[in-house]
């Protein structure tokens, strides 16, 4: 039977730096994903409600097949098919971190725009009409009524996404980056402790992850108040 | 040779190979989901009971589950489960990592369709002497599919796409064929964007069959 | 046995409920009810809302879990029972077993939506009773008809009005063939001229001599039903007797004041 409790007073003062060391660069992917999940987010959101076709066409031909593919896939995909595909192009600078950011960021710009798409189209032209009858201006109207509305659709599910994007990560060990979970395989399979070190890592991953959707949920609360 | 030639050339060859794969990918993806809709209703009513500590116990497991990553969860199940005893199969480990994780998310879609029925239900069908799980299986629950079949779709999509990471507890299955495809010839962009094609024949049908339930749903009410 | 130890049922009492008392939190919902119901008997309780009526409509059929005393029905202990130790609750399928015999008819009908009329008359005799089908949809199908809705038992509850929607409920309730009928408020959600709808079934059923509690705020109509009329305030019983007296010439201020109150709505 194992014992998981003296395992972990054996080895934790080697194992729990070294992975709190690799947490850092998994929380490093996380956070530029995510501003580049927002980015193309947005893009796209405003592609697909264009009022040119072939815009929105192409808007909803991305977010199908970015959404459509396992992520692990994606990341595959972005990390081995460019180099391939224009090979006289010089990619030294495309290390697994840039293709894991890329990868990730092409996914969750498809779900974000989607997210983006529905707090835009929540806003009714009214309000903005309402707003600037009442003399604000564009930039007053924006500040005051309508980002307020479209944060309170558009928070939750962002955030909601943020915390999939924080697990998302671990797939980045699939395609070689040296984040927590490659790390702690290394660990577990150089001092045959599968069950502890995993289970450790389970918990790295809880108490990165807990937090936020604690504040997600805070936000749906808050937001629902007004509503 | 270049991109196109090759894909010309030996894209039907990678093609088939990786179909070879399909069967046990959605063997994995249909155990994992029948798993998650029992289970996950099973939690659900933990959820649900007058015992606290039960109470208590359901949510740690739904937070749990979601709070870590599937591929940890698959790794403590394949490399962690021999230390306690039990060594499971790939395919086993496979649909209990995939199904463990889908049951928490699901416990949340079956509460949220529960508890989108009136109060009223419940006590109609009480007050008529029946028990409450019958009350849930005749009154409460067949009202509640409706509001449940969109979310259960999506859930069932998300799962297949995790599929693809159940080679790495050896699996063999599209993802699996294409990387030993891949060290064998060393075609990576050919061979990844073919399976990729592969999942969104399967994803891109299901999330339009996810969108016209919603639509239905929403006509209903 | 002295009053109020209930154990045996003296006299004709199908219902007995003793020193009933129920609080949410701080507040006393009901402080101290005593009540027998004859059977057979036809009892109307009246009130200002707020005064504990529905709630101990709702302790009877055990939809709220009293804070003390103990209810009776035919001398059966409801929703507990008596051990050496005392009274310990039941189970959800004794109290499944007990629900049976009590008909309960809501305010808001809560018909099941998915299930056609004859579907909400005969769903609970066959997995309750274990009627075969064939059973459940011939008495499904009389009580549809005795409340005069034999032509609709094919729809489904959103395309029914509101006043056909609780005639079904009240033969959803018929079809278990209860010992006690319980009527919360049963007509007030309904539009006035869909009252007289139901109503008509409530008097045929009182006829026909079934034993009913009902809650209502119809004082004509709890006139000419009722054997008794209570009438309830914070959560106590302040006044009861015969209908004429109590609606016509009630003995409290108090009471006279709501009746004055309730009229003139």
């Amino acid at each position: 039977m194992l014992e998981l409790p003296a395992i972990y007073a054996e080895n934790i003062h080697r194992w729990l730096p070294e992975l709190l060391y690799y947490s850092i660069t998994t929380l490093k992917i996380a956070a530029v994903s995510f501003l580049l999940s927002v980015a193309i987010g947005m893009v796209f959101a405003l592609l697909r409600i264009s009022k040119v076709r072939l815009l929105r066409a192409f808007a909803v031909g991305y977010i199908e097949v970015a959404r459509g593919l396992p992520i692990v896939v994606l990341l595959y995909i972005v990390y081995f098919v460019p180099p391939q595909l224009f090979p006289e192009l010089d990619w030294r600078w495309f290390d697994d971190f840039t293709g894991a950011v890329v990868g990730l960021g092409l996914h969750g710009g498809a779900i974000l725009a989607e997210v983006f798409r529905s707090g835009i189209e929540a806003l009714h032209k009214g309000q903005r009409e309402a707003a600037v009858s009442l003399g604000m201006t564009p930039a007053q109207s924006m500040a005051y009524i309508l980002m307020p509305q479209a944060a309170r659709i558009v928070l939750p599910p962002a955030g909601n996404y943020a915390i999939g994007l924080l697990k998302d990560t671990s797939l980045c060990s699939l395609i070689g980056v040296n984040e927590l979970m490659n790390d702690a395989k290394s660990i577990a399979f150089a001092d045959y402790q599968p069950m502890a070190v995993f289970v450790l890592v389970a918990a790295i991953y809880f108490a990165m992850s807990y937090p936020l959707s604690l504040a997600v949920r805070y936000m749906e609360g808050r937001l629902n108040v007004s509503r | 040779m270049g991109f196109w030639q090759i894909l010309e050339v030996r894209g039907w060859y990678f093609l088939t190979t990786l179909l070879g794969g399909l069967p046990a990918t959605v063997l994995v993806a249909l155990g994992a989901i029948a798993f998650a809709l029992v289970f996950g209703l099973v939690i659900a009513l933990l959820r649900m009971s007058s015992w606290r500590l039960v109470r208590v116990l359901a949510i740690v497991y739904v937070e749990f589950f979601r709070g870590t990553p599937a591929l940890v969860q698959l790794f403590v199940i394949y490399f962690g489960f021999p230390d306690v005893g039990f060594q499971p199969s790939p395919f086993q480990a496979a649909i209990i990592g995939l199904g463990l994780n889908g049951s928490a998310y699901l416990s949340e879609i079956y509460r949220a369709g529960i508890e989108s029925i009136h109060r009223g239900q419940m006590e109609a069908a009480l007050s008529l002497g029946m028990t409450p799980l019958r009350a849930m299986r005749y009154i409460v629950l067949p009202q509640a599919i409706r509001t449940m079949l969109p979310p259960i779709t999506n859930l069932s999509i998300i799962l297949l796409k995790d599929t693809a990471i159940v080679f790495a507890v050896g699996v063999v299955e599209v993802m699996a064929l294409a990387r030993n495809l891949v060290t064998e010839t060393l075609q990576s962009a050919a061979i990844y964007l073919i399976a990729g094609v592969i999942y969104l024949c399967i994803t891109i049908p299901m999330s339009r069959l996810a969108a016209r339930l919603e639509r239905q749903r929403q006509a209903w009410q | 046995m002295g009053r109020g130890t209930g154990g045996t049922a003296d006299g004709d009492a199908l219902l007995r409920i003793v020193d009933l008392r129920k609080s949410f939190g701080e507040f006393e919902v009901l402080s101290g009810i005593t009540l027998d119901v004859r059977r057979g008997e036809k009892v109307s309780i009246i009130g200002p809302s707020g005064s504990g009526k529905t709630t101990l409509l709702r302790c009877i059929n055990y939809l709220e879990k009293p804070s003390s005393g103990h209810i009776y029905i035919d001398g059966m202990l409801i929703g507990e029972k008596q051990t050496n130790g005392g009274y310990v609750h039941l189970s959800d399928r004794e109290l499944a077993k007990e629900r049976q015999e009590i008909g309960f008819v809501f305010q808001r009908f809560n018909l099941f939506p998915h299930l056609t009329a004859l579907g909400n008359v005969t769903i609970a005799p066959q997995k309750v009773l274990g009627l075969t089908r064939e059973e459940a949809e011939r008495r499904g199908r009389d009580m549809l008809e005795k409340v005069g809705l034999g032509h609709k038992i094919s729809e489904y509850p959103e395309r029914l009005s509101g006043g056909q929607q609780q005639r079904v409920a009240i033969a959803r309730v018929l079809a278990m063939q209860p010992k006690l009928m319980l009527f919360d408020e049963a007509t007030s959600a309904l539009d006035p001229e869909l009252i007289g709808e139901v109503l008509r079934v409530m008097r045929q059923l009182a006829e026909e001599g079934s034993t009913m509690v009902i809650v209502t705020h119809e004082i004509q109509f709890a006139g000419e039903v009722s054997d008794r009329v209570i009438f309830m305030d914070q959560g106590q019983i302040v006044e009861q007797g015969p209908p004429q007296d109590v609606l016509f010439n009630p003995s409290l201020p108090r009471t006279r004041e709501f009746l004055k109150h309730i009229q003139q709505r």
